[in-house]
């Protein structure tokens, strides 16, 4: 397999004229390039330690940058700037900044959980990435993420009535972050789902929607949950405003 | 008591996505049980494990969310097997399993949370989580299948797809990778195992394990839809007719995307997709519909009677 590293020139800190003659000497184009050196004066001290106390992230320190996690990665395959070694490396380092270069592609980790079968570190990249992308939002450095919005509309719905009802969670998704159904793949899917079924299955299906399906005696449950999600939540903000 | 016996009876955990999209997998997997004799008792008044979502928001609370189904399959139905055919749901009830067993800080949340919510706290170690595939390779097994084959699958060329969960992180698998007989983490087989022994030709799939971009099937489509037509088109160039799955959502995910891709890439893979326990049910001599066929998204219907399963 192939090692994926990221170039560590970026195209904008390469500077070429097109035409320039020093001391009699045409060095036009290429002969021309300068890298300008980058000093980091930015580092945020504190970034392991609130990754860390977000959840996913307890483990962080214990990366010694092998690369194996980039190297398995699923989503690497299909975007090299995707790269889980490297933004350990950053928070570790705290360089901020540079890290956030990459804010808006970190949430898209599919959670294949690729990574935490390859590391001999146990540091559970996986969670580190889903501890970075919380980071970053309760940071205010990106909106919350697609994503995002989907586990809430979920955790919300099972807290509610226990129970998944899917075409429900999609319409709540769909309607959260501002999207039409009416996608022309959705409609086929859906012309192609209703095509073999018979009528019974059809009410079955349609009560499922109306009538959503629950766990009796659930509201203990749910407000002991949800007393837990407020404290957790408490903590986490304690921790990232040290 | 060996696993055959333990297994014949087991409480059954089918997870809100077989009452939803992968109904035809609820449907294939009962069908399959009754048809070899075993016994499912679903788990009363059971709650969602909390799938991936609700770990991404506060992975403890997914852990207790997947006890309160263990609980009440051990402290209440007294049940000391919990069978899982959504690769999602046996994940979760794993995990949580492993978290209560090693980490004292998910005992004491699982603990605080059952206690308000007021039933037992489940204590790692009441019951043992398997998947449909353990339930009908540990009992039945390849031997008992080939004997109770009534059409058999000959000819029809499988691609195996297990997806992500049903193998990583490999911890929460204990039982896994534990030499002749085991499941192995890299490279499963029980799928492959039943169905060769209801005649299936596996064909060399190397995308056994990879992943369909479930996660953001809906939220970054675009990754998943390449994600999947990766998979398609391994399973095709494999020589596949048929991709045969064991997870409602892996299932649903290829189908969806199969269409996405050629509705927004203008790509068309054709190749079928089934659950396992659809396949198996047919080899059994089951009607399509009794397995749900026709609930499907990718039609299958005309493929089986080609190959005169129907
Ligand atoms: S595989 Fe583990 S140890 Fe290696 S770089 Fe990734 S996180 Fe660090
Ligand atoms: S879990 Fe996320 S980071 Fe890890 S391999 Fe999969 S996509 Fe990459
Ligand atoms: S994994 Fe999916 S189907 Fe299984 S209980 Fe959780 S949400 Fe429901
Ligand atoms: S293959 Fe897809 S649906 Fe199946 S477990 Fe992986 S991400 Fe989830």
């Amino acid at each position: 397999m192939p090692i994926h590293e990221k170039s560590l020139i970026r195209p904008e800190n390469l500077t070429t004229h097109d035409e320039l003659v020093i001391d009699g000497v045409d060095v036009s184009g290429h002969w021309s390039t300068f890298i300008e050196s980058r000093v980091v004066s930015d580092y945020n001290e504190k970034l392991e330690d609130e990754i860390a106390a977000l959840p996913g992230g307890e483990q962080i320190h214990r990366c010694w940058q092998c690369g194996s996690c980039t190297n398995s990665c699923t989503v690497n395959a299909i975007n090299p700037d995707f790269n889980p070694r490297y933004w350990i490396y950053l928070i570790r380092m705290g360089m901020e900044s540079e890290l956030l270069r990459d804010k808006d592609i970190i949430w898209q980790c599919v959670s294949c959980n690729k990574c935490t079968y390859a590391c001999p570190r146990d540091v559970f990249p996986e969670g580190v990435m889903k501890a970075t992308s919380h980071w970053l939002e309760r940071k205010g450095h990106t909106e919350k993420s697609p994503s995002m919005h989907f586990d809430e509309v979920f955790t919300e719905q099972v807290l509610k009535t226990g129970k998944i009802e899917e075409s429900r969670t999609i319409r709540g998704f769909f309607k959260r972050t501002g999207q039409s159904l009416m996608q022309p793949w959705m409609v086929e899917m859906t012309k192609r789902m209703l095509r073999g079924l018979p009528v019974g299955l059809l009410t079955r299906m349609g009560l499922a929607t109306l009538v959503a399906p629950k766990t009796r005696d659930w509201s203990a449950a749910k407000a002991a949950m949800q007393d837990y999600i407020d404290e957790q939540h408490e903590k986490q903000e304690q921790a990232l405003s040290s | 008591m060996t696993k055959k016996d333990k297994y014949q009876k087991v409480a059954y955990y089918p997870g809100c996505a077989l009452e939803g999209t992968g109904h035809s997998y609820n449907r294939s997997t009962k069908a399959v049980g009754k048809a070899l004799g075993l016994d499912l008792v679903e788990v009363e008044n059971w709650n969602c494990c909390g799938a991936m979502e609700v770990k991404n928001v506060d992975p403890k609370l997914q852990t207790y969310l997947s006890s309160r189904v263990m609980s009440t399959a051990a402290n209440e139905m007294d049940m000391d097997v919990v069978m899982a055919p959504c690769n999602g749901c046996y994940h979760n009830l794993k995990k949580a399993e492993y978290d209560l067993k090693h980490d004292p800080e998910s005992v004491e949340v699982v603990s605080k949370l059952s206690q308000k919510a007021g039933h037992k706290t489940y204590e790692a170690g009441q019951v043992e989580t398997i998947h449909a595939l353990d339930w009908i390779k540990d009992t039945v097994g390849e031997e008992g299948l080939k004997e109770r084959v009534k059409n058999s699958l000959n000819g029809i060329k499988v691609a195996n797809y297990y997806g992500c969960m049903y193998t990583r992180p490999r911890h929460i698998f204990p039982e896994k990778d534990q030499g002749p007989g085991s499941e192995s983490t890299s490279k499963p087989h029980f799928m492959d195992d039943l169905l060769a022994a209801a005649g299936a030709e596996n064909v060399e799939f190397p995308l056994k394990t990879a992943c369909c971009g479930g996660a953001h099937t809906l939220s970054d489509s675009d990754t998943s839809t390449k994600l999947v037509l990766n998979i398609l088109k391994a399973a095709k160039l494999a020589g596949a007719d048929v991709i045969a799955t064991e997870c409602p959502t892996c299932h649903s995910g290829l189908e969806m995307h199969q269409i996405r891709a050629e509705k927004v890439l203008g790509e068309t893979v054709d190749i079928k997709i089934l659950y396992f326990t659809q396949l198996l049910g047919v080899a059994l001599g089951l009607k399509p519909r009794k397995v749900g066929v026709h609930e499907n998204v990718s039609d299958s219907r005309g493929f089986l009677k080609e190959r005169g399963l129907a």
